[in-house]
């Protein structure tokens, strides 16, 4: 054996084992570091966050019965201010509706009741039909012409016919199978409305 | 096995000698090539390896150019598309070339598959082999999801959202999952410039070691054949197998036939019917996309709607994706489902083929009801099919070990030409 070159049997195996696996250790975590950054490149920038942020709307300037529209993430948002007289249509029609509880739709829990909305008198919906993603119309008037005596007032979908009540729940009939949905959304103060939030003093772009 | 001697050393001389030094040409040539032996019994199935090869090649290259050409962007995408169609010179064919050849693909690599299956290429001593393979195929499969999206066409687009909705299926993980991949609250810009990234760059470099990783794994072990018998086992006196050829000049001499027959079927393709009826290029996917408006009905290519087809089968969404992943991914287990003591479908009972024979329906009837509307008899029939689907698998451990098999003979079954 040359000089300088250690026998087998003078290797210290647990001391070489022990080195071995901090060094793998240590490298791992190491490795495992540096993957923070290239995998946190793929969340959503800071644009699309600013572009994701929640939408206000001043509620004073909606008149009882409008309707609103309100951009947010780059879908329609609808909001209505119900009339009493309009939120007293919901009732009576269930045995025509595919899910009048809303059972298999999509809203926040907040908005599954017979309103579907936090406050009854403020209706907040995705104005994108749950069939094949038409932007459905307001026919707000009961018993419209086109729609029958029976028409409590509702949406209604130009593409292909889906309608919907005054609270987007989908009638019996319609292409589309469930009910418009809901997005997140809360009340800042009584006359401010944040699209995009399910508490008003959460941050946005969650 | 001993590879052909290479030449001696004096036989070398100038550049030759000089390289050889230097690199280890000749020995990988009469290692991988001439003195790589292959059974002669190999028949039309056994075209569709090399043209697989020839095919990636085809859509390195053709990919290569349209990225020249390219613009990947929410505003430039789809403009860029009509800009190599029309007015980039010879753009069309480049690009027609690359739409076709995806098809061309898959087409390619799902015989290659029944070709396995048919002859049990995915028993001992090639489960390796076989799970390398399917690695190349996810990543086939990723490779040609992530291209449909560049062209930014509205099939593109809600193709995009139904997949990536997918991962949002995933309990607890799922929607901050779908948030990560498309970097936004939708499908958006930052989506169709990662997923170009992943196209051009990172997934076309993992096949390609993939398939490197087939190569050495076929290699080592050498082909199966029709008969499923190790020419390995049946060695002569030189040292080769009984039974096998070398690779080159015998097989690379039939190879070039199926190369002339894929390309002349390509160019009837490119030239005559480039959208193949819609099959290959979707009608919907010649209006740009639009987060505003989905198509009519929403279907992927060709090759993924026996997939499809079991995704909408299925009445829980949950549920219905588990098993699509599934579906896929019941392939690898194979080389572990398969009990029986034979390879090849020929020396099989009738119970094997039979359920081979039932799989290939299924395979066949899930893909067209994927690209039939979910309603009616359609939803019907595509239960129907996919417990058929299934059922191969699932079930294979039994009646592979249970079904009668023929004696193996020997030596392969080979009838020389006059």
């Amino acid at each position: 054996m040359a000089d300088g070159v250690i026998g087998d049997s003078q290797v210290d195996k647990s001391r070489r084992v022990f080195l071995t696996a901090a060094t793998a250790t240590t490298g791992a975590i190491g490795v495992a570091f540096a993957l923070v950054p290239f995998i946190s490149s793929w969340m959503p920038s800071e644009r699309a966050r600013a572009f994701g942020a929640p939408a206000e709307l001043d509620l004073s300037k909606v008149e009882p019965g409008q309707m609103v529209m309100v951009i947010w993430r780059k879908q329609p948002i609808y909001v209505v201010r119900r009339t009493p007289a309009m939120l007293a249509s919901l009732a009576g029609h269930d045995d025509r509706l595919k899910d009048p509880t809303s059972a298999h739709s999509d809203q926040p829990p907040y908005a599954k009741n017979v309103q579907r909305a936090r406050k009854g008198e403020y209706l907040v919906l995705i104005g994108i039909c749950t069939h094949l993603g038409c932007l459905p119309k307001q026919r707000f008037e009961p018993g419209f012409a086109e729609l029958g005596a029976d028409w409590p007032g509702g949406f209604f979908c130009p593409c292909h016919g889906s309608r919907f009540d005054l609270a987007g729940r989908v009638f019996d009939g319609s292409p589309a199978s469930v009910n418009l949905r809901v997005p997140p959304y809360a009340f800042a103060n009584d006359q401010t409305l944040v699209i995009g939030v399910d508490a008003a003093n959460q941050k946005g772009a969650a | 096995m001993a590879p052909a001697v290479p030449p001696p050393a004096a036989k070398r001389a100038g550049l030759r000698a000089w390289i050889y030094k230097r690199f280890p040409v000749e020995e990988f040539i009469s290692s991988q090539l001439t003195g790589y032996y292959a059974p002669k019994n190999f028949n039309f199935w056994y075209f569709f390896g090399s043209l697989a090869l020839l095919v990636l090649v085809l859509q390195l290259v053709t990919g290569i150019f349209l990225t020249m050409f390219y613009k990947p962007g929410e505003a430039t995408s789809f403009d860029s598309i009509e800009f190599i169609m029309r007015e980039v010179q010879w753009g069309w064919l480049i690009r027609y070339l690359h739409s076709s050849g995806a098809s061309l693909f898959f087409i390619i690599v799902y015989l290659h598959m029944f070709r396995a299956i048919l002859y049990g290429s995915y028993k001992t001593p090639r489960e390796l082999l076989w799970l390398i393979g399917m690695l190349v195929y996810f990543a086939l499969m990723a490779e040609a999801f992530l291209g449909y999206v560049l062209p930014w066409g509205n099939m593109s687009f809600w193709g995009a959202q139904v997949i990536v909705n997918l991962f949002g299926t995933i309990p607890m993980i799922g929607p901050g999952l779908v948030e990560w991949i498309r970097g936004d609250y939708g499908i958006a810009d930052a989506t169709l410039n990662r997923f170009f990234a992943l196209h051009v760059a990172a997934v076309p470099l993992a096949i390609l070691l993939l398939v490197v990783l087939h190569l050495v794994a076929l290699h080592e072990t050498g082909s199966n054949n029709p008969d499923g018998i190790e020419i390995k086992e049946r060695v002569g006196a030189d040292g080769h197998p009984l039974d096998g050829i070398p690779f080159h000049p015998y097989y690379t001499v039939k190879d070039i036939v199926g190369v002339g027959v894929m390309f002349v079927m390509l160019a009837i393709v490119v030239f005559f019917v480039p959208t193949f009826g819609g099959l290959f290029l979707e009608p919907a996917n010649f209006e740009p996309a639009n987060p505003m408006s989905t198509p009519e009905h929403i279907a992927p290519v060709w090759y993924f709607t026996p997939y499809y087809a079991i995704l909408r089968a299925v009445p829980d969404q949950r549920l219905g994706a588990l098993l699509m992943f599934l579906s896929v991914a019941l392939f690898v287990f194979l080389p572990w489902l398969d009990r029986s003591p034979v390879k090849s479908m020929r020396y099989r009972g009738p119970l094997s083929r039979m359920a081979l024979a039932i799989f290939a329906v299924c395979f066949v009837a899930l893909g067209y009801l994927g690209l039939q509307p979910a309603e009616g008899l359609y939803v019907v029939l595509a239960r129907v099919f996919a417990c058929g689907y299934f059922g191969f698998f699932l079930l294979m451990p039994w009646y592979s070990r249970v079904d009668k098999v023929k004696p193996v003979p020997e030596r392969v079954v080979f009838h020389g030409h006059p």
